[in-house]
């Protein structure tokens, strides 16, 4: 019990120690107006792909509709912030945003993934994108294909900061849990798994509600730090991106999906002076990287304190 | 009497082949049987049907528990699980990239509770279960022998290993009837003689019901109480290891000429 409150404790310093650091950098003059754009970029791709990874690298379902649930937390909280534009509304339109892409998953999720398996579920997901995509483009409420504009900023770099260690919390917490063994034993051996008495189909919408809400709150940043949002944002391309950077890092290692949102962030930024050779050069990164490291940067290896307390606590002793 | 399983005219069809034909067969609480038969007699498709993995053609197969009974034709694999069957696997099926004590600790899923908030906000009562699940598992894996392991991956172990961790597993959902598929395939004979007195004890100190498949013949007629023999789908012969051994059709259909 003791140990584990270190732990607890342990983290929340780390979590705490960061934000002063991100803050104290932005006060020196370090982190200009640039750099925290690209903070905050990749801190919206953390939550979507974290959410991404439990779907794809935990649940082992390959899903390419994660920008439709995105969509309908950006729009939630586009529509809603414009009416009440105070940080009470963006709360409220987080929520709804979350609930929303919640229920749309389950039902998504329920029909898909009793009958379909591997690249049919992915073109079903991806189907399932487009329909919301399209029914956002045909809306009056949502502007239609030219989008929102002027939408209120009400989040800065502390609230995507907030958000995504609270997101990686529960995610993490989710995994290394008796559900979390549940979604790994889908992914490992679906008959197994059954015979074990444990509902493979369940589990498999339960990771991809839970993905779905993840991608909600990453759509509400987006929206209120962006201030425009248009339908062509959450594209099958969009979806695609999020995917990259999970595969990249590892599929199934959350750290891996930190590191590759915060090196593509990087990259990104800093091709951003190269202009039309920028996504050639990106390009050749990833099947670099894909050629060299298939399982991606870190595989399914994860970082834990745990293992870091034992490690030097060996070194001390030896 | 009733029986705690109790299997009747079951039949099943692929097609135009018929795997399962018309058998007929019980189990009572604390019993060991075994099932033995030619290579394609049926006996993994009768463990199919069993456990609802594969649905039967025609047939009946009723569960007896708590003075319940509970048709198992009109069930799936899940449910038939939380019943209290379970089962392992001819080829092999465990979690391989998980730890043999994630393997085990997964088959207790739905033996405990632990709520979302619960586990994503670690609540006490989130140590709490996952410490009685722990004690249980280990308690199960020192049984096996797999202590030392525990923290290895499964597809890292070497093979028999593999296949008592995967009794472990199936133990590890509390069942009333274990379905064992070639337990002793692979291991040679000590391991195969250690496995034997390992099934004994497991199901003397668990109290279960044991139906095994089985082609190790010193281990079948050590073991078994009373013997089922299948044999192109068809149930040949019932029986005492001492009758089966002395049955001239099983003799003729699976044994070959001579002395077993």
């Amino acid at each position: 019990m003791k140990a584990n409150l270190k732990y607890i404790l342990s983290w929340l310093v780390i979590m705490i120690a960061g934000f002063y650091l991100i803050n104290a950098l932005i006060m020196v003059g370090v982190i200009d107006d640039f750099i925290e754009n690209m903070l905050v970029t990749i801190g919206i791709n953390i939550i979507l792909a974290t959410g991404l990874n439990l779907i794809i690298g935990f649940s082992g379902q390959f899903s390419l509709g994660h920008a439709g649930f995105m969509a309908i937390g950006a729009y939630a909280t586009a529509i809603i912030t414009q009416h009440v534009s105070t940080e009470l509304g963006f709360i409220v339109s987080l929520l709804v945003g979350m609930a929303l892409a919640a229920l749309i998953a389950l039902v998504v999720g329920t029909a898909t993934f009793t009958r379909l398996k591997g690249d049919y579920l992915a073109i079903a997901t991806l189907g399932a994108a487009e329909i919301i995509r399209n029914i956002i483009n045909n809306l009056k409420i949502t502007g239609g294909s030219a989008g929102m504009f002027n939408i209120p900023q009400l989040c800065s770099w502390p609230t995507v900061y907030i958000l995504v260690c609270l997101t990686t919390l529960v995610l993490m917490n989710f995994i290394k849990s008796k559900n979390g063994r549940a979604i790994k034993a889908v992914r490992e051996d679906e008959i197994a798994a059954e015979a074990m008495g444990i509902n493979t189909t369940k589990w498999k919408v339960a990771a991809f509600v839970i993905g779905a809400t993840t991608a909600a709150i990453a759509g509400s940043l987006h929206a209120s730090y962006i201030q425009t949002i248009s339908p062509s944002n959450f594209g099958i391309m969009e979806s695609i991106s999020i995917l990259v950077i999970v595969v990249l890092g590892g599929v199934g290692s959350m750290t891996g999906t930190f590191l590759a949102a915060v090196v593509l962030g990087v990259l990104d930024t800093v091709l951003q002076n190269f202009g039309a050779l920028r996504m050639v050069i990106y390009a050749i990164a990833l099947i670099l990287i894909m050629i060299f490291k298939p399982s991606g940067l870190l595989g399914n290896w994860e970082f834990s304190l745990k293992n870091l307390g034992k490690h030097f606590g060996k070194k001390e002793r030896g | 009497m009733e029986h705690l399983l109790q299997v009747e005219h079951a039949v099943r069809k692929f097609g135009g082949v018929t795997a399962v034909n018309d058998v007929s067969l019980h189990l009572d609480e604390h019993e060991l049987v075994a099932l033995i038969g030619p290579n394609g007699a049926g006996k993994t498709t009768l463990f199919n049907l069993l456990t609802g993995m594969v649905p039967v053609t025609s047939g009946k197969i009723d569960l007896r528990v708590d003075k319940q009974t509970y048709d198992l034709t009109s069930k799936n694999a899940v449910q038939i699980a939380d019943l209290g069957l379970s089962r392992t696997f001819q080829n092999i099926r465990l979690f391989k990239n998980l730890t043999v004590m994630d393997n085990v600790l997964t088959a207790m899923t739905n033996k405990y509770k632990e709520g979302f908030l619960t586990t994503v906000f670690r609540l006490p009562s989130y140590y709490r279960t996952e410490k009685e699940m722990r004690a249980a598992a280990e308690k199960l894996l020192d049984i096996f022998d797999l202590t030392d392991s525990q923290a290895l991956l499964a597809e890292n172990l070497p093979y028999g290993t593999q296949r008592r961790l995967e009794i472990v597993r199936a133990l590890a959902t509390q069942p009333k009837i274990l379905f064992l598929d070639e337990p002793a395939a692979g291991m040679n004979p000590e391991e195969t003689a250690d496995l034997t007195n390992l099934i004994k004890r497991v199901q003397k100190e668990f109290g279960i019901t044991v139906l095994l498949i089985e082609h190790d013949m010193s281990l079948v007629m050590n073991l078994a109480e009373r013997i089922y023999v299948l044999d192109q789908g068809e149930l040949l012969a019932t029986g005492t290891p001492e009758e089966i051994r002395t049955n001239n059709k099983v003799v003729e259909a699976y044994l070959g000429e001579g002395e077993v």
